[in-house]
């Protein structure tokens, strides 16, 4: 077994909309998807921003897109126009999902 | 060639702005782009965010002509001239608070420039502040819960369609001023004048809103928010991400969405940075809202066809969801901030302690609201409000120079205020060698969204020429 950031095998962008965030995460090989569908779970991602209020992680797979979409509730903190945050939209979190450590199975 | 003279040629729209702090220099090249290849083409700029058109709308109220984007008419004024020549109308939601004073404007610089019988297409309607629209409205899911108290909102605006926008294009307007309306409708109101799609032709609806979708925060989807060194690089050709282009969509009669960007610019166009796009702002891909069309892009699949040309196939649609979204906005009280900046040996215990000296004060002082602190360099963004154990528990490398931040929420401005005022206190009453604050205090606005049944609204479109501004 080997560990590596997700960071080397995905790439990703954060939304905002109020107190809801989403994470794009894409696979830059396609044949890594599966790897990320078995490591990258709801409750992984919702134990990652639980120190931020997460409540709540909703997966949507996109295997012709190589991607994920993840939906994240309540993690914002009031969102842009309420958070003490420097980052109200939370746009630098996915860079928070690509630091996850995950497992290759190669190793 | 005018929109809809041929319906079966191929239509560029091009975006020169994504956001309303965009590069001001952005729309030349796009717009030179469209001209040289010649054809039906539009050009959209979308500037309009949830907090300008609240600032927008006060300054309505003190200001009558004003209450529109305040660098539209910089925006427009290299292109202007240009895209009317060629017959290349400009989209803009741009017109804010107030689109009529935005067009009287935009009407001064055709002016100023010489042109002739400019036609300017207004659409209004977006502005349901103290009207009966608002009565008794549901929230949006996100905001499950919420009561709307009528006398406290700021501005309440509704997302309008693509349908005015090419109304307004087919009664022959050059430049097109709307406030709220969905961003992807800036793209597909010229595909509905162009194509004289149905209005039930929900596949191409979908079709058409995917590319607006991915042209409507410019070049977020040519290389912008992208880079990252050695993952994702941006070429160094054409100054790299100094000149990055602005995304160009090629759409097909049939639906064919193909992304591009104009040659000499910099930046990318690529499978990455494109799904990047695709999924930006989504929340369940199946079931996109909008206006106009319920988008579905699971089945989309992207292809590389040349250097930054990529197609997308596969977009679905289904019928437009029988209530618009609104958004409402009422005062969000005050935030206080301050910086200050720790240096060298023992840089992280001075800064830590110069946190626990603002808590303290704070609490002395008796002020009412909350606060949060970060260390900037050791944690910030990522943290959450509450660190119960102060920064203990965060194990960084010893670094030489952070930024401590305190931030100070507050219904109260001079509780705001007062929170600032002691971080700049901490230059003579903090710990050893701090430097550098910076302080500022905020008006808040906080936003909500509700669901506006369609038959409760009625858009408006107004043609106004350069006699009308006489």
């Amino acid at each position: 077994m080997s560990t590596v950031p997700l960071h080397r095998l995905a790439h990703a962008r954060a939304g905002d909309k109020g107190n809801r965030l989403n994470l794009a995460l894409v696979a830059h090989r396609e044949q890594d998807w599966p790897l990320l569908a078995r490591e990258v779970t709801e409750a992984r991602v919702l134990a990652l921003f639980a120190h931020r209020g997460a409540t709540a992680v909703r997966r949507h797979d996109l295997p012709g897109l190589r991607a994920f979409n993840f939906v994240i509730e309540d993690v914002l903190q009031g969102g842009v126009n309420g958070a003490l945050n420097l980052d109200g939209h939370g746009k630098t979190l996915s860079y928070l999902l690509l630091g996850m450590p995950v497992e290759t199975g190669a190793g | 060639m005018p929109l809809g003279s041929d319906p079966t040629a191929l239509l560029r729209i091009g975006c020169g702005s994504g956001f309303s702090g965009d590069r001001l220099d952005a729309p030349g090249p796009v717009a030179d782009a469209l001209i040289a290849a010649g054809g039906p083409a539009a050009l959209m700029l979308e500037v309009l965010g949830e907090r300008t058109l609240a600032l927008a709308q006060r300054e309505r109220r003190q200001k009558p002509e004003a209450g529109y984007e305040p660098a539209l008419l910089e925006l427009l004024s290299p292109i202007l001239q240009r895209c009317v020549a060629a017959g290349i109308p400009i989209v803009t939601n741009g017109g804010a608070a107030n689109p009529r004073a935005a067009a009287h404007a935009v009407l001064g610089l055709a002016r100023q420039l010489g042109l002739t019988g400019l036609r300017i297409g207004v659409v209004e309607g977006d502005d349901i502040r103290g009207t009966d629209a608002l009565d008794d409205l549901d929230p949006w899911e996100g905001d499950a819960g919420a009561v709307l108290e009528p006398d406290q909102v700021i501005a309440a605006n509704v997302y309008l369609g693509a349908a005015p926008i090419a109304e307004a294009l087919r009664q022959g307007a050059e430049v097109v001023i709307t406030g709220r309306c969905s961003d992807p409708a800036l793209a597909l109101g010229p595909m509905l004048a162009h194509f004289g799609w149905d209005e039930a032709d929900w596949d191409r609806l979908a079709a058409g809103t995917m590319a607006g979708h991915l042209l409507e925060c410019g070049s977020q989807v040519t290389g912008g928010y992208f880079a990252d060194p050695g993952i994702k690089d941006i070429p160094d050709d054409a100054l790299g991400m100094a000149t990055l282009g602005f995304p160009i969509a090629e759409i097909g009669a049939d639906g064919a969405v193909l992304i591009t960007k104009p040659a000499g610019t910099g930046g990318r166009v690529d499978r990455r940075s494109v799904t990047e796009q695709l999924l930006y702002e989504l929340h369940d891909p199946g079931a996109y809202l909008t206006p106009d069309v319920v988008m579905d892009i699971t089945g989309v699949t992207i292809t590389e066809e040349a250097p930054d040309r990529v197609r997308l196939h596969g977009a679905r649609g289904r019928a437009r969801p029988e209530r618009l979204k609104a958004t409402v906005s009422l005062p969000g009280g005050w935030l206080g901030e301050g910086e200050i900046s720790y240096a060298g040996p023992n840089a992280r215990a001075r800064a830590e302690l110069a946190g626990r000296t603002l808590l303290e004060r704070l609490r002395l002082l008796g002020l009412d609201g909350k606060s949060r602190l970060d260390l900037i360099g050791v944690v910030s963004v990522f943290g959450g409000d509450d660190k119960d154990d102060g920064f203990a528990s965060v194990d960084a490398e010893v670094p030489q120079d952070i930024r401590l931040r305190l931030a100070f929420a507050s219904d109260s401005r001079a509780a705001a205020e007062r929170a600032a005022r002691e971080v700049l206190s901490l230059y003579c009453c903090g710990p050893a060698g701090g430097g550098g604050v910076r302080t500022r205090v905020t008006d808040r606005i906080r936003t909500l969204s509700f669901l506006v049944p369609r038959g409760r609204l009625a858009p408006r479109v107004t043609l106004l020429s350069l006699e009308d501004a006489a």
